[in-house]
């Protein structure tokens, strides 16, 4: 079987992964997240800077931890969008500069279809159709997926505006907790109550597109809430009622799209799915619904170098045809197939 | 000994292949194109290479220009350069690219590339040996201690002195022959550090505004 190596650098995490046969042999993972502390959010020049430095140790790490050698590799998986454009272009470079010097196949893969993808490593092979809900710091979106290699990928709704986890670092900020806001709401939520605010539910009324997500508004009610609030901030039960809000959007239209479509698999992924209440939630609400939940451990929800590999396995043993060795990155490219270029069946 | 020289610190996206016994380059492929580091670069080496009739195997060792440069391209040559060093498992060594393009150049002169932002990379040189720089800064603000002045970033900006057509861009020849001591001793490979010269421009965050009227 074809040992396949993943690189995933579209935005401040470095990752490199070797999957063979849908199972993980390695991987390793740097982060610059520590540099964008300071700025808010993620500086991309700061990440990029930090890629360059990160890309090579992360692919000898890997390859150290799965065992193997370099020559032992057999196809290379690299995100070639969406992402930071000079973050994407340094994977991107080191794939081909892998494949060139290796004279093995490149494959230029989307960053989301690896979200996807790397369940198989922990859960096995994904069902014939499945709803896949991708919810990350610059993704919301269900998805509708088939053979995840070979197919056409459904999109049936995306945020409009903010990802979720957006909303998360700006709530934290307008609460005065630090950046990266998702695990520090999450921390702190544990201590509120859910139920103390009502914070809206964004596109979900009548007329509004039933698979759509908009953060934007929510943040700006949980600002006006704190701004219109005097004495102190119950910090806590803002950040419990916010998440909670996150949480059943989430889940109502997840569960609504399986439903619709006749389906009985629910893969959530992205970093977002690491929230321990979305979590609880989604999983309550498809015991209730009869449907079968699949979520990887949260090291594999984030972005990471496994997930990439997991998705050029996929390819691989489908037979797809390796990408053109010019392959440019593509910030902005829309997800229709495991491929950047689309389905290729 | 075939050497594998690469440079993106310029819009001249450079690769080519420098046999160090017979001190001449076998194949090369350059394009100026500001936008075009990452889709061109890996494709000219393989196209160098097969010219060569030679495999990656073949390759002994990989000289990259470490710039000053902008930053995307410039880090698309060096992370180029780095995984086809670990790859192969041969040494990568880094070039000045002001240097590279100085290289063989007879007088005082100012070699200058494109820094954008109404800036130049630039260096100072007495026959090809580099006297002050790699700097970034406007032309008009550049002390005037040369006679003349090359680099295609030298054409951009009104200079008080002649502009030499020739050199524009880093040759072949000039990377490999700085790089060539440390080729022929096997020196131990180097991590490719970019001549950024500028720290990323972003600020702090600061407070936030109120979204309530």
């Amino acid at each position: 079987m074809p040992l396949v190596l993943g690189i995933e650098t579209s935005c401040d995490e470095t990752g490199a992964g070797l999957v063979r046969d849908g199972v993980l042999l390695g991987d390793a993972l740097a982060s610059s997240v520590d540099q964008h502390v300071r700025f808010g959010g993620v500086v991309p020049e700061v990440a990029a800077r930090a890629h360059l430095e990160a890309m090579v140790p992360m692919v000898e790490r890997a390859v150290q931890a799965a065992g193997v050698k370099l020559s032992d590799v057999d196809a290379v998986a690299v995100t070639a969008g969406p992402g930071l454009a000079t973050a994407v272009q340094i994977g991107l470079a080191a794939g081909k500069a892998y494949a060139t010097a290796l004279g093995v196949p490149l494959y230029g893969v989307h960053h989301l279809a690896g979200h996807a993808a790397v369940d198989v490593l922990e859960h096995g092979p994904l069902p014939e159709r499945c709803v896949a809900l991708i919810v990350s710091g610059g993704h919301t979106s269900i998805l509708l997926l088939g053979d995840l290699a070979r197919d056409p990928i459904v999109h049936l709704g995306d945020t409009v505006d903010d990802a979720a986890g957006e909303a998360f670092d700006k709530v934290a900020r307008l609460l005065g907790l630090p950046y990266p806001g998702g695990p520090v709401i999450d921390r702190i939520a544990k201590e509120g109550d859910p139920q103390a605010i009502h914070f809206p539910r964004p596109m979900s009324g009548p007329n509004d597109p039933p698979f759509a997500f908009s953060f934007s508004g929510l943040k700006t009610a949980v600002a006006r809430w704190v701004e219109r609030h005097e004495g102190t901030l119950p910090v806590a039960d803002v950040a419990a009622s916010f998440q909670e809000a996150v949480a059943d959007n989430l889940c109502t239209k997840a569960i609504r799209a399986c439903k619709e479509h006749h389906v009985d698999t629910l893969l959530m992924v992205g970093g977002v799915a690491a929230n321990s209440r979305i979590r609880a939630m989604m999983e309550e609400r498809c015991t209730e619904a009869g449907i079968t939940l699949r979520v990887p451990s949260p090291r594999l929800c984030t972005d990471n170098g496994a997930m990439i590999a997991a998705v050029g396995d996929l390819l691989v043993r489908a037979g797809a045809p390796p990408s053109a060795p010019t392959i440019g990155a593509e910030p902005s490219v829309v997800l229709r197939g495991a491929l950047i270029s689309g389905p290729w069946t | 000994m075939l050497t594998l020289v690469i440079d993106t610190a310029t819009p001249c996206v450079t690769a080519g292949l420098y046999d160090t016994a017979d001190g001449k380059t076998v194949a090369s492929r350059t394009v100026v194109n500001p936008r075009a580091h990452g889709e061109s670069l890996s494709p000219f080496v393989a196209e160098c290479l097969s010219e060569a009739g030679a495999a990656p195997r073949d390759l002994k060792a990989i000289v990259a220009g470490v710039g000053p440069g902008p930053y995307t391209g410039l880090r698309v040559g060096l992370v180029t350069a780095m995984a086809m060093g670990h790859a192969l498992g041969i040494p990568t060594y880094g070039v000045c690219t002001l240097d590279g393009i100085a290289y063989g150049t007879r007088g005082r002169l100012l070699i200058a590339t494109d820094a954008r932002r109404k800036e130049l990379y630039y260096g100072v040189y007495a026959d090809g040996v580099r006297v002050s720089g790699p700097s970034v800064g406007r032309a008009a603000d550049i002390e005037p201690d040369f006679e003349a002045a090359a680099g295609a970033g030298a054409t951009l900006y009104p200079l008080p002195v002649p502009v030499l057509d020739d050199p524009l861009y880093p040759p072949v020849e000039g990377h490999a022959a700085l790089a060539l001591p440390r080729i022929s001793s096997a020196a131990p490979t180097e991590i490719l550090t970019p001549l950024y010269l500028r720290r990323p421009d972003a600020v702090p965050a600061s407070e936030r505004k109120t979204v309530s009227q």
